[in-house]
């Protein structure tokens, strides 16, 4: 009796020989393959590897395997063996304009130079459910598009406002960007430090947070002005060359936002900007990341800080899935000895309910 | 894929974090013993379990571990609850240290909840899983702040909320996570021990440890350092009492959990510590 209410090595041991049962299905059906994953949940990959900031398809894809499709879950798993890397060298910032791209839209001019591609997408399909698509063994449509386009220089949308002056230039960089898996977050946090934060986060959040501000919280009037997705070069400069050397290749998607800015007194009237980045494809993480960013750049625009979405710490430290559902899901551990305690005293408490009070109320 | 990863528990470092890591972590310990109570931030990592599970206290456990030692893990003060067997087998298996349900034997003890009843020595290194380790979050939300707070010793907050608490239910109404004072400076966060615990941190022989791994603070109360939990003269704190003694090896001093035994009322009371329960005997006390 006394041993039923703490559990036990055996119990453990148990569920997790369920999990494993659990997570393989019915035996009769063919064991999923991680080049499935990869090919053909290959947007699930992509959040995988954002989240959990390691690029690795092949990882991502057994974390979603080993995960039962538990986004989350891969997350961390990933998470978990990436902390465990070493840490060989730092890139050089990549250069999108230089992407090749399979998707490229503007919502802010009707056509610019490089022209707008829409690339697979699901925007303008029917959300119908394609019962063709139950029944296996069906060949893909014949002959697809290409898949990228060469359509010659594509300049950023805004490198074209800003040589009008329209819009605020990228403030340089000076400082060597933080990384908050090596130092933790302090406040206020730097806009690198803030986009890294972003760029792990969940996308939920991001997302409920985004709209927040389109719904009033923290307003600040985004237009997409543009969204790319491509891949580009990872260049590295080792000491001993002193020049940039490409070691691979990376999938990409990047927000930039236009927000309209009223100006002040130092300041004349211009847009300013929101970004946003994900690995691989995932077109709404960038763009609610990007509607943040700009909403967490209120103060240092001299903006009244009064949302949610506004507020770096509120922002910053709630946005991280890994530490989310850690936290959320420890509330089932138990909480025999401190609730035993409540109990104490609430009955305590109850006792001298309605007694007359004496020295207390003095 | 690595190497590491295809050679499963065989590719990662004793204890699981790299050496440079365990470093780093045990950098922030000592700048923590030196300084009783202040929470030193540091670059908590993605562990393996979950955050909220213990993974600020494990990250200090994996950081000072080595071969000799002799490691117990508690939870709720006992050996064998879910997370603590958990939390054992991982230091098995990424350390094979020698482990113990003994309090006497082991050198590092882990613990969530709970102090262990018996007292513990000089060279015994006690570390707490940490949830929260601002004492001054529910009053201050924001961390800039609180951090100012603690800079200037600006506590009166805290005792206010105490006072509070006394002039409206007569007595302070926190049972666990009681605030404390250490080293007549710092206010901490006692992690959600019990109060019944809080007395066992004053002048301890041990060093006590606490970490936070998603809040990525760590602090520490070094041994034979003054803890007292916060009251006011003409409310002295106390510790809760109960009627009964345990129904198994019949202490009349240790912390007991509630059992319920049947849907009629029934419940017993049994120590919360088993190795304590078990070490005084099972003979039930005839009184």
């Amino acid at each position: 009796m006394y041993v039923a209410v703490k559990g036990g090595e055996n119990a453990i041991a148990a569920a997790h020989r369920l999990l494993a049962e659990a997570r393989r299905g019915d035996p009769a059906v063919p064991e999923l393959t991680l080049a499935q994953i990869d090919g053909q949940l290959g947007l699930a990959v992509d959040r995988v590897m954002s989240e959990g900031s390691l690029y690795d398809r092949e990882l991502a894809a057994l974390a979603i395997k080993q995960a039962r499709g538990d986004l989350i879950e891969a997350i961390f798993l990933l998470r978990a063996y990436r902390t465990t890397l070493p840490r060989l060298a730092v890139s050089v910032p990549i250069e999108t304009e230089r992407a090749s791209l399979k998707r490229r839209i503007s919502a802010t001019f009707k056509d610019l130079p490089g022209g707008q591609i829409l690339g697979p997408t699901f925007d303008y399909t029917h959300r119908l459910l394609d019962f063709a698509l139950a029944a296996e063994g069906q060949s893909v449509t014949a002959d697809p598009p290409s898949a990228t386009v060469e359509t010659g220089p594509m300049p950023r949308v805004s490198t074209l406002l800003g040589k009008e002056g329209l819009i605020e230039p990228n403030a340089a960089e000076t400082v060597e960007p933080g990384d908050l898996t090596r130092d933790p977050l302090a406040f206020p946090a730097s806009r690198a430090v803030r986009l890294q934060n972003l760029a792990r986060a969940d996308e939920g959040f991001l997302l409920s947070l985004g709209y927040s501000t389109q719904r009033g919280y923290g307003r600040n009037h985004p237009f997409a002005g543009e969204i790319r997705i491509g891949d580009v070069e990872i260049e590295i400069v080792p000491p001993e060359l002193g020049f940039p050397v490409a070691i691979g290749e990376i999938t990409v998607t990047e927000c930039e936002m236009v927000n309209q800015f009223k100006g002040s007194a130092t300041t004349p009237p211009q847009f300013t900007r929101g970004y946003g980045l994900a690995f691989g494809e995932g077109e709404r993480k960038a763009m609610a990341m990007a509607l943040v960013d700009r909403a967490l750049r209120a103060e240092e625009l001299g903006e009244e800080v009064t949302a949610p979405a506004q507020d770096q710490e509120f922002v910053l430290y709630h946005s991280d899935n890994v530490e989310a559902s850690g936290f959320t899901q420890h509330l089932k551990l138990p909480h025999y000895v401190d609730f035993q305690a409540e109990l104490n005293l609430i009955r305590h408490m109850r006792a001298e309910w309605g007694q007359p009070q004496t020295e207390a109320a003095e | 894929m690595s190497d590491a990863a295809a050679a499963g528990n065989g590719g990662y470092n004793f204890g699981y974090l790299d050496e440079q890591t365990k470093r780093m972590i045990r950098r922030a310990i000592l700048k923590a013993v030196a300084i009783p109570g202040y929470q030193v931030p540091f670059a908590s990592r993605e562990m393996p379990l979950p955050y909220g599970w213990g993974t600020g206290g494990i990250q200090v456990t994996a950081s000072i571990i080595g071969q000799g030692d002799t490691l117990k893990v508690i939870d709720q003060g006992a050996d064998d609850t879910t997370n603590a067997v958990s939390i054992r087998h991982f230091f098995e298996r990424t350390t094979g240290v020698a482990t113990t349900e003994q309090t006497g034997a082991a050198s590092i003890i882990q613990t969530r909840h709970r102090i262990p009843e018996t007292p513990l020595r000089e060279n015994q290194i006690i570390v707490y899983q940490v949830p929260i380790p601002e004492p001054l979050r529910w009053i201050e939300p924001r961390e800039a702040e609180t951090r100012k707070m603690h800079a200037l010793a600006e506590y009166g907050p805290m005792y206010v909320r105490l006072y509070e608490d006394i002039a409206q239910f007569g007595q302070v109404t926190t049972a666990y996570d009681y605030p404390v004072v250490v080293n007549g400076r710092y206010l901490m966060r006692p992690s959600p021990i019990p109060k019944f615990d809080n007395p066992k941190m004053n002048l301890n022989p041990a060093l006590q440890l606490f970490g936070a791994g998603r809040e990525k603070r760590i602090y520490a109360v070094p041994p034979y350092t003054s803890v007292k939990s916060l009251d006011f003269v003409d409310h002295p704190f106390t510790i809760e009492r109960w009627d009964q003694r345990c129904a198994i090896c019949g202490s009349g001093d240790s912390f007991l959990d509630e059992v319920i035994t049947d849907d009629q009322g029934g419940r017993m009371f049994v120590c919360s510590d088993t190795a304590y329960c078990r070490e005084r005997g099972t003979t039930k006390a005839a009184e």
